[in-house]
């Protein structure tokens, strides 16, 4: 049997993480960028996303893409409100103080994974894609006639799977956009650069960290309603994306977007890879042991600008 | 007019100000003289309301601006150019104008005014701000903080580290300002730079007020200069 369809099998379910991961640890690095709050609750604000999307497609009845469209949009925005309203009755409290709001977040993390204990229970529950038409993998070879496509029997991905791929690729450029190309994105990249003058110059940046906690929590609810329909929804599902967004975030450099982009590519493709050919585990302590590398040797990341 | 009065405020718990009065009135330059650590950039920071007041009171032309939270202040008409420049060092020169623009929605006329003040920048419109020479990057600083069309200006030693040119057109802009009637606040650790243009010279010593006077008795008589910052 070939070697090559295998890797295009294993690589379109990594990008499938990738994908994922990006938009969960751009949340993160758009939070530390411009708050300089490490936020440990960000892979509970992953979880609250699909619980809330297994909740909305739940009441809404019909056919599974009304519930899913509505999931989409409901569930980051429903995020987002908790996180706001989380910046600004704890950690606005703390003044942003880098170590205390560590423990501030790692408290919060506790709060929302047992509020979903209680109440959603300890089930894995899945949510219907909106559609799932399966898709055989294609693969080249050199048979009698020259060059053919042939499909190997039992390789195939679905139709969802490549939608989740475009939905977030479109969702990070609606980032970048942001970021670069609109009046908000120049007051938070303001911001980032300098606080003090920032608040010099008019910019309320008590509202400005308040949208963009907000904005990171709502990136990785978007992130856990795509992976929804093939994942299920459970109340300890956030410990893999937040583990995963931080080793993203210290590879591509801490506060970088295009680096956290890059590296969470690199980062999906390589467990997608490695965890079908050898094993998941090897696949997070082969990436965890690229973090270790990365501090000792680059601790800026690889795209990251040392601090002046 | 900008009235500093009797403010203290400090670090945490570390007070620098103790009963700092300051009067800075419209069309006048107030040169704040003092040794390192006497407290002049704290005395702006504060103003700036960046570091909270534990007492007294900062009014601009009656409005009490020190019970505003920071970011008002600002909106109130004062533009404050910081020690070090602090420039956004991330953006272009055009973005970094247009912060100061948005503070207090001024109309494009003031950009284009501002220009005019500074061609300089204006050729470098879409370059970073980090790439920027020091003279030019404290253009930026100077022209951001006037794009907010300032009642009072406060300046933290502006000529810092510059060549004598620079130094030169720096200094003109505060006149020009200064006879737009704007109240200049004015910190620098250059005596002689600081007496050809100041209209008053306040002496700041430990946080406290030292004696304030016309910048001519000073070109008169030298020695109370010494005595102050003199080592």
């Amino acid at each position: 049997m070939d070697f090559g369809p295998y890797i295009l099998l294993a690589s379109l379910e990594g990008a499938v993480t990738a994908a994922v991961l990006a938009l969960t640890a751009v949340g993160l690095s758009l939070v530390f960028g411009v708050m300089r709050v490490v936020n440990i609750a960000h892979g509970e604000f992953f979880m609250l996303g699909a619980v809330i999307a297994w909740w909305v497609a739940q009441s809404m009845g019909g056919h599974p893409a009304v519930g899913f469209a509505a999931a989409l949009v409901i569930a980051p925005l429903a995020v987002a409100a908790i996180a706001v309203a989380a910046d600004m009755t704890i950690l606005k409290r703390l003044d942003y103080d880098p170590e205390r709001t560590i423990v501030a977040t790692i408290g919060l993390l506790y709060i929302i994974q047992q509020v979903t204990l209680m109440t959603y229970g300890p089930d894995a529950r899945p949510v219907e894609a909106p559609f799932d038409t399966r898709l055989a993998i294609p693969w080249i070879e050199r048979g009698e006639g020259g060059w053919q496509l042939y499909w190997p029997w039992g390789l195939g991905t679905t139709s969802y799977k490549l939608a989740v791929i475009g939905a977030a690729g479109a969702v990070l450029i609606g980032v970048w956009l942001l970021m670069s190309r609109t009046r908000i994105g120049l007051v938070m990249r303001a911001t980032q650069m300098d606080r003090d003058m920032a608040l010099a110059f008019a910019i309320p940046v008590e509202k400005v960290y308040a949208l963009v906690f907000g904005l990171g929590a709502g990136l990785a609810a978007l992130g856990a309603v795509l992976i929804v329909p093939i994942q299920q929804a459970h109340y300890l599902m956030g410990a893999d994306p937040l583990l995963l967004s931080f080793i993203v975030v210290i590879i591509g450099g801490l506060g970088s977007l295009p680096g956290t982009v890059l590296a969470a590519v690199f980062i999906g493709l390589s467990d997608g890879i490695i965890s079908v050919f050898f094993s998941p585990t090897l696949a997070k302590i082969l990436a965890t042991l690229l973090v270790g590398m990365v501090l000792v040797f680059r601790p800026q990341g690889l795209f990251g600008s040392r601090a002046a | 007019m900008l009235e500093i009065d009797a403010i203290d405020a400090g670090y945490g718990r570390a007070q620098v100000l103790r009963q700092l009065s300051l009067t800075v009135r419209s069309g006048e330059i107030l040169c704040l003289l003092g040794r390192n650590g006497a407290g002049k950039t704290t005395t702006m920071k504060a103003v700036m309301g960046l570091l909270p007041l534990m007492g007294g009171k900062v009014t601009l032309d009656g409005t009490e601006t020190s019970s505003l939270p920071p970011h008002e202040v600002p909106r109130t008409g004062i533009g404050y150019i910081p020690q070090g420049r602090r420039l956004f060092s991330g953006l272009t020169v055009a973005q970094n104008l247009e912060i100061g623009m948005r503070a207090r929605r001024s109309p494009p006329q003031t950009r284009e005014q501002v220009l005019e003040l500074f061609p300089r920048l204006r050729e470098r419109l879409g370059q970073q701000a980090n790439t920027l020479s020091g003279g030019e990057q404290q253009m930026l600083a100077t022209a951001r903080a006037l794009c907010l069309r300032p009642k009072a200006l406060l300046l933290d030693e502006p000529t810092e580290g510059l060549q004598p040119t620079m130094i030169e057109a720096i200094r003109q802009v505060i006149v020009k300002m200064r006879e737009t009637g704007v109240a200049v606040l004015l910190v620098e650790q250059r005596v002689d730079a600081v007496l050809s243009v100041a209209d008053r010279v306040a002496f700041i010593e430990n946080g406290r007020n030292g004696e304030t006077l016309p910048a001519e008795a000073l070109r008169a008589d030298h020695s109370i200069v010494e005595r102050y910052v003199g080592v």
